[in-house]
Order: structure tokens, then C-alpha cells, then sequence
């Protein structure tokens, strides 16, 4: 069964949240993937304004192909998160509750995640036009000039996502993977 | 023996035509894999992952959308025939007008940034494409288009390898390198593996490994063997579909050889995501 949850996110919502369960996320997201970061950190450190309200927010690691005529977005699936988990922390302690990409995260973005009382969905990899249909509306509102590396606003509805790290330390990709391992090394 | 004569437009066309393909619509080997792994994937959260990606191909393939949203660096291999004369222009405009063309009208994403130290600007049409052609028999022209992924490519490893390290040395570089990235490059995957030469033919074969169809072995029966027993390993390492855990982390492992110098013993290992995606046209 999912569990059906709306940004912004706060933390009654996530600390009902554990690894491994099944989100349908609906309300409003930010696409923002490496170039982004670089900028939202920067202008952090400037003491500038940021370009939405990033309390209670999710952050979705993507940057979608273009919309055909008639479509809000193209295909819209998660980017590897790694790349962006040394700007996560700053992030966090400036209101960010939600993260969703594909991949592990660093022992820095969990300890992160507990201090913080935030969360990182995974998105599923390769299946960035099933989970297009789940955007309703899109737009873009910062850095255009970075293309698909650009801040976008989504409108999600249903948003298929699993929770891979939870605010309590656990870890899905760790888990699951010592569950089925067979191999020693 | 008269030769041949083909316009390069053609190449540019057919070029086109194969972004646009490649990117939308699956090849029948990579989606009856994935529904034969549905019936062998022990996890229920990797059969989830499995019944998103095959519902993904499907959606994709009928509204004509990229499977994924990241269309790649485009890969393209040439096999010209020595009996055909190219008219018209230059091969390697040719095939960028065709990347241009393709990426642009087709709505695919643009990846690629122009200077990679500098500047990160993007160069606005997916171009220029990584060309590489070969000289074959014959007077017909086959083009491979290989749209790959950033996110798999990144997971890719070579190795300089001591000639001690043997057949052992190869099979644990092969499995540590799925073993240390396979939950970020969008499992389950493709495994593509070149084995001698030197530095970047090593790296040029496991590139190449990665165009075979799902199923074909290495017609060298010990290096099939390698290929079966290998891809058993890997897919016990537990990785699973999309990482979470499983029994299916790759879907085909193929290994391509060729001699090597005394000294040397480089294996290159290069990771393909489930959207592997490859299409070929013979002119």
C-alpha cells in the first residue's frame, strides 16, 4: 500500500516515514541538478535571496528532455544524487525536507538527513516517462540559461517514489542489497 | 571495380533517424529480458522497479518520448565499405548535422557542454558526436547510433592490470566495478568488457561489447563461459533493480579481446543502464 503524502513536507510527515516505504508524492516540487546547486549554495553564502521558499521543500535531482507541443514537460526521470551530496547539508539546515534522485547517498547527507528531520525518496532510474505523467505543470524559474540544468517548478500528482533514507538512519540501498547478497568477496 | 558513390546527406538522414529511434523505442532483445528477469527477480521491490521500466518502454515507445530523460552522448560507429566513394561533403559533418537534426527536432535532451574545464556552456544540438569509423569489405556503409548515458558512463572503470593478475585479476575488476557503482548507473545493467590492446582500445572494446544484442555470446567458447559464469556472480552481489536489492543487477555481460602487448594487461569495464539503448541502419 502507498502512502500518499503533499509538500511542503513537515515533520510530523517525515517522521512517519520509513525505509522502504511506498510514496505517491503530490503538491509542488524543484528540479535542480549539479549547475543549480552550485548556484543555490553560492548565492546562500552571498546572503541572497533564493528563488523559492526552501522551507518544507523537495528537491528533485533531474533535468527533463523537452516538451513536445502540447505536453507540460518531456521525460523527466531522477539523476544520479551522489554528485550533489556535498552541497545537501547547507540545504538542510536552511529548511530543505525532501530530496528525491537514484543512488546512495553520503554517511554526511544521512547524518544530515537525522539532524535535520528530513528525507531522500528514490525515484526509479531509466523510467523517466512513466514518471513524466506524474507532472501536471512545469516551469521554469531560475537560471534558464543552463537549459535542462535549469530551476524548474513542478507540479507533481501521485509521484511514484520509495523512501530510501529515512530521518532515523536507515538506509534502503544497505538493506536491501545485504538481504539478497550471495556473492562473498 | 566501380565504386559505389553514396551522398553524405544520406548519412546525415539516416543519422537523424536513428537518434530519434534509438532514444524512443526499445529493441525486442533488452524488453524480453527485462519481462523474463520479472519472473526471476526474487525481491518484490526489484519486480516493482521491473514492472515500472517495461510500463516506461512501452509509454515511451507509443507517445514517441525519450525512455530516458538523459538522451546521451551520441556514440556512433561507422563500417564503411572499401568500395564506396562518399560524396557530397565531409563524413564527420555529415553525421553531426544528422546528431543536430536528430536531437533537435526529435525533443531530445541537449547534454553536452562545449569546453570541459572552462566554460560550462552548452553546445545547443548534442553535438559533436564521438565517431568511430572502421574500413570493412564490401561497398555498404553501417551506422550504429549508441545514445550513453552520463549516469552509467560515470560507474565505468579501466585498469592497467599486472600479466600475474590473470583470468582472476579480470573477473574481480569486472564484478568490484559493478560491485562499487551498479546502484547508481540505473540497474539492472549491461555489462560491457574489453580485455588487451592497449589503454583506449581497451576502453574502445568494452564500448564496442556494449552494442551486441542481449543473449549473443563471444564466439570464443572459453570467453562465452567467462561471460555466463561472470554475469552469476554479478547478479549475486544483491544490487537488484534500481539498487534496492535483488537478484537481477545485470542483465548480459560481454567480453571483447584482442592481443596484447607483453607488458601490458589493461581491462576496461564500461556500465550500461537499463535504457540500453542501440539502433543500427545499413546504407
Amino acid at each position: 500500500m502507498s502512502i500518499k503524502i503533499e509538500t511542503p513536507l513537515t515533520d510530523t510527515t517525515v517522521k512517519k516515514l520509513k525505509t522502504g516505504d511506498e510514496i505517491l508524492l503530490s503538491g509542488t516540487i524543484y528540479t535542480a541538478r549539479d549547475m543549480a546547486h552550485e548556484r543555490l549554495v553560492s548565492m546562500i553564502k552571498n546572503n541572497r535571496e533564493l528563488p523559492f521558499n526552501i522551507k518544507g521543500s523537495v528537491i528533485y535531482y533531474s533535468g527533463p528532455s523537452p516538451a513536445r507541443p502540447g505536453h507540460v514537460i518531456g521525460s523527466a526521470g531522477p539523476t544520479t544524487s551522489y554528485r550533489m551530496d556535498s552541497f545537501v547539508p547547507l540545504l538542510l539546515i536552511r529548511g530543505l525536507k525532501g530530496m528525491i534522485g537514484k543512488g546512495p547517498r553520503s554517511e554526511k547527507v544521512i547524518e544530515g538527513l537525522k539532524a535535520n528531520c528530513a528525507v531522500y525518496f528514490g525515484a526509479t532510474g531509466g523510467a523517466a516517462a512513466l514518471i513524466s505523467r506524474s507532472i501536471t505543470e512545469a516551469e521554469v524559474i531560475a537560471f534558464n540559461e543552463l537549459g535542462t540544468e535549469a530551476l524548474r517548478r513542478l507540479t507533481v500528482k501521485d509521484m511514484p517514489l520509495i523512501v530510501i533514507n529515512d530521518c532515523y538512519g536507515n538506509d534502503l540501498h544497505k538493506e536491501g542489497i545485504k538481504k539478497y547478497r550471495s556473492l562473498k568477496i | 571495380m566501380k565504386m559505389r558513390e553514396i551522398d553524405v546527406k544520406k548519412i546525415t538522414e539516416t543519422v537523424k533517424r536513428l537518434c530519434v529511434e534509438a532514444n524512443t523505442a526499445a529493441n525486442k532483445d533488452l524488453k524480453d529480458k527485462l519481462s523474463e528477469s520479472l519472473k526471476n527477480e526474487k525481491s518484490p521491490a526489484g519486480r516493482a522497479v521491473l514492472n515500472q521500466l517495461l510500463k516506461n518502454l512501452y509509454i515511451a515507445e507509443t507517445e514517441k518520448v525519450p525512455i530516458c530523460q538523459d538522451t546521451g552522448f551520441a556514440v556512433v560507429f561507422l563500417e564503411i565499405g572499401i568500395d564506396v566513394s562518399l560524396k557530397g561533403g565531409s563524413l564527420s559533418d555529415a553525421v553531426n548535422e544528422g546528431v543536430r537534426e536528430g536531437y533537435t527536432e526529435g525533443y531530445l535532451r541537449k547534454s553536452i557542454i562545449k569546453d570541459p574545464i572552462t566554460r560550462p556552456v552548452n553546445t545547443g544540438d548534442n553535438t559533436p558526436a564521438i565517431i568511430h569509423t572502421e574500413i570493412v569489405p564490401g561497398d555498404r556503409v553501417k551506422i550504429t547510433l549508441l545514445p550513453k548515458g552520463g549516469g552509467a558512463e560515470n560507474m565505468s572503470r579501466i585498469k592497467m592490470m599486472k600479466p600475474a593478475d590473470g583470468v582472476m585479476g579480470i573477473k574481480n575488476f569486472i564484478i568490484e566495478t559493478v560491485d562499487m557503482g551498479g546502484e547508481n548507473a540505473c540497474p539492472p545493467l549491461i555489462i560491457g568488457a574489453g580485455v588487451g590492446g592497449t589503454f583506449d582500445y581497451a576502453a574502445f572494446l568494452a564500448k564496442k561489447a556494449i552494442l551486441r544484442r542481449i543473449g549473443d555470446r563471444n564466439p570464443d567458447p572459453a570467453i562465452a563461459e567467462y561471460e555466463k559464469e561472470w554475469l552469476d556472480e554479478i547478479n549475486r552481489l544483491g544490487i537488484g533493480p534500481g539498487g534496492l536489492g535483488g537478484t537481477v543487477t545485470a542483465l548480459d555481460l560481454f567480453i571483447e579481446v584482442f592481443p596484447r602487448h607483453i607488458a601490458s594487461f589493461p581491462v576496461a569495464v564500461n556500465i550500461q543502464c537499463n535504457a540500453a539503448r542501440v539502433k543500427s541502419s545499413i546504407l
